[in-house]
C-alpha cells in the first residue's frame, strides 16, 4: 500500500513561495491503480516525484509499504559518457538486481544494436526513450509511477510499452498522471483530478472526466511550468 | 520490523548504493581507454613528483638537514589528500542531479563516493611514491609507521569533513564554489606542507596552528623523521576540529537533501 497523507509542497520562486500541492491525500492498495488528470503545470510531475521519494514533501507524510518505481521512462539519470549497458548495470546495482540475465531483454527491447555498447551521448532521442523505458522494466516493482512522458515515441514503440506494462505486468499497482483524459479512460479503474494544488477524488472515471472538462473550460490556456 | 533488522537492511542498501555509485564514477571519470582507473593514482603522483622535482631544483635545502624529497612527498601528498576531497565534492550534487531520482540515492551517497575515491587515490599515490623512493634509497623508511598512519587518517578525516561542508555548500549557492577555488589556492602555502612549524617565529606559529591540517602534517612528519625534526602539534585539537566540521557538514548535507529539487 502507498498512503499519501495531507501532503503539501512549496517551491521557492523569485516572486516568493509557491504552493504547488496543497493537502493532497490518497491511498493505493497493492495491485490497484489510479489515474490523475491535470492540466499542464497542475503539479502532476511534482506529485509523482514525491511519491517516488526523489523529493520530500514540505509537509505531510508519504508511506510506502510496497516497492515503488522511480518515475517511469525518466531519462535524466543517464550519464552521457556511459554506455547503455553501463546505465543498465548502474540501475541494477542500485536496486540489488543481477544485470546479466537482463542484458538480452534490454538489448532486444531497445533495438539499439551496436549502440548498446556506445556512449549514450551518441543516441538519438528515440533511442534514449527506448533505453529509459527498458531500464524501468528491468527492476520488478510492486507499483509503477507513470508520467505522461512515456506516451511519446512512435506507434510501434508505444504498443510495446503497452504490452510490457499493462499486459505482462497487469498484476501490479500503478499511478498514471496525464493531461489526456482518453489515456486514463483506457487504463485506469479510478481517477482523480489535480486542480489548483488540490486532489479531487471521484468514484468513477466518468465523473472525474466531467469535472476535468469543466476545469479546462474555466481556463483553457494553462501555462506550461 | 525489529530495530536491528531494520538497521541491517539499511546498511545493506547503503553498501549497494555506494558500490553502484563507485563503479559508475570510476567509468565516468576515467573511462575504459588507456590506463583507466590507474589515473586515480597517477594524477596525484605526477603532482607530487613535479613538486618534489621543483623543490629539489630550487635547492630548497634547509639548515635542519631535512631530506628534501621526503619533505616534499610527505607535504604535497597531504595537501592533495584534503584538498582533492573538497574540490571534487564541490558541485558534486549538481553533477549527479539525475541520480537523485532514485529514492535510495541521497546527497550524502554522492559526496561519500567522491570522498572514498579521492582518499583511495591520494593514499595509494603516497604509499607507492614512498615505497619506490625508499627502495631507491632516496628516502629513508618512516621512523614510526603508526604515527604516520594516525596523521594520515586524521588528515583524511579532515578532508572528508571539509568535503561535506563544501559539497553541501555548493548546493545552496554557486558562490561557495567560486570562493573555494581561491581559498584552496591560498591555503596551500600556509597548510604546513612547505614548511615546518618550528622554522617560523613563535608569533606566526600560533597563527598557523589555528589551521587543523597543519597539526596533521606535523604529526605525519614526526612519524616519518622522528627526532631529526622538532614538531608542534596537538592531536586533540585536530580531532575536535574534525568532529565539529563533520557535524556541520552532516547538518548541511541533511538540509541540502531536503531542499534539493530534482528537475
Amino acid at each position: 500500500m502507498i498512503s499519501v497523507e495531507n501532503v503539501s509542497k512549496v517551491y521557492s520562486t523569485r516572486k516568493g513561495p509557491r504552493k504547488v500541492l496543497d493537502g493532497v491525500s490518497f491511498r493505493l492498495e497493492r495491485g490497484r491503480n489510479l489515474g490523475i488528470l491535470g492540466k499542464n503545470g497542475a503539479g502532476k510531475s511534482t506529485l509523482i516525484r514525491l511519491i517516488s521519494g526523489a523529493e520530500q514533501p514540505t509537509s505531510g507524510r508519504i508511506r510506502r509499504e510496497m516497492s515503488v518505481s522511480w518515475p517511469l521512462a525518466f531519462g535524466g539519470a543517464f550519464q552521457t559518457n556511459l554506455t547503455g549497458l553501463d546505465n543498465l548495470k548502474f540501475v541494477c546495482r542500485a536496486y540489488g538486481v543481477d544485470y546479466r540475465p537482463l542484458v538480452g531483454f534490454v538489448e532486444e527491447f531497445t533495438e539499439l544494436g551496436v549502440y548498446f555498447r556506445e556512449p549514450v551521448s551518441h543516441y538519438s532521442h528515440g533511442m534514449l526513450t527506448r533505453l529509459a523505458f527498458a531500464l524501468s522494466m528491468a527492476v520488478e516493482f510492486d507499483c509503477f509511477l507513470i508520467d505522461e512522458a512515456m506516451v511519446v515515441g512512435d506507434v510501434r514503440f508505444h504498443q510495446r510499452c503497452h504490452d510490457e506494462l499493462f499486459h505482462k505486468r497487469r498484476d501490479r499497482a500503478f499511478v498514471l498522471v496525464t493531461h489526456e483524459a482518453q489515456v486514463i479512460k483506457l487504463y485506469c479503474e479510478r481517477a482523480s483530478v489535480l486542480h489548483e494544488g488540490r486532489l479531487h477524488a471521484f468514484p468513477t472515471v466518468d465523473e472525474a472526466y466531467d469535472f476535468y472538462q469543466a476545469t479546462l473550460a474555466e481556463s483553457p490556456a494553462a501555462v506550461e511550468s | 520490523m525489529p530495530a536491528r533488522d531494520s538497521l541491517l537492511r539499511s546498511l545493506a542498501i547503503q553498501r549497494r548504493i555506494l558500490h553502484a555509485l563507485l563503479m559508475r564514477e570510476v567509468i565516468t571519470r576515467f573511462g575504459r581507454k588507456n590506463l583507466g582507473v590507474l589515473w586515480l593514482v597517477i594524477e596525484p603522483m605526477l603532482f607530487t613528483l613535479g613538486v618534489a622535482a621543483l623543490w629539489t631544483a630550487a635547492g630548497l635545502q634547509h639548515s635542519s638537514g631535512m631530506p628534501i624529497i621526503a619533505f616534499a612527498i610527505t607535504g604535497y601528498s597531504s595537501v592533495l589528500l584534503w584538498r582533492n576531497c573538497a574540490s571534487r565534492s564541490s558541485m558534486a550534487i549538481e553533477q549527479n542531479f539525475g541520480l537523485l531520482y532514485h529514492r535510495n540515492v541521497c546527497v550524502i551517497d554522492v559526496l561519500l563516493t567522491r570522498i572514498v575515491l579521492e582518499v583511495a587515490g591520494a593514499t595509494a599515490s603516497f604509499a607507492f611514491l614512498a615505497a619506490v623512493f625508499t627502495a631507491l634509497d632516496w628516502m629513508s623508511p618512516p621512523g614510526d609507521l603508526l604515527l604516520v598512519t594516525a596523521g594520515w587518517v586524521l588528515l583524511a578525516w579532515f578532508g572528508a569533513a571539509l568535503a561535506l561542508v563544501i559539497g553541501a555548500g555548493t548546493a545552496y549557492s554557486d558562490v561557495v564554489e567560486k570562493l573555494w577555488h581561491p581559498a584552496a589556492y591560498l591555503l596551500f602555502p600556509i597548510s604546513g606542507a612547505a614548511f615546518m612549524v618550528d622554522w617560523l617565529p613563535p608569533a606566526l606559529r600560533e597563527a598557523v596552528l589555528l589551521l587543523p591540517m597543519v597539526h596533521g602534517v606535523e604529526m605525519l612528519r614526526e612519524g616519518y623523521f622522528g627526532s631529526v625534526v622538532r614538531t608542534h602539534y596537538d592531536a586533540g585539537y585536530l580531532v575536535v576540529s574534525c568532529l565539529l566540521l563533520t557535524l556541520l557538514g552532516l547538518y548541511m548535507v541533511r538540509d541540502a537533501g531536503r531542499r534539493v529539487e530534482v528537475r
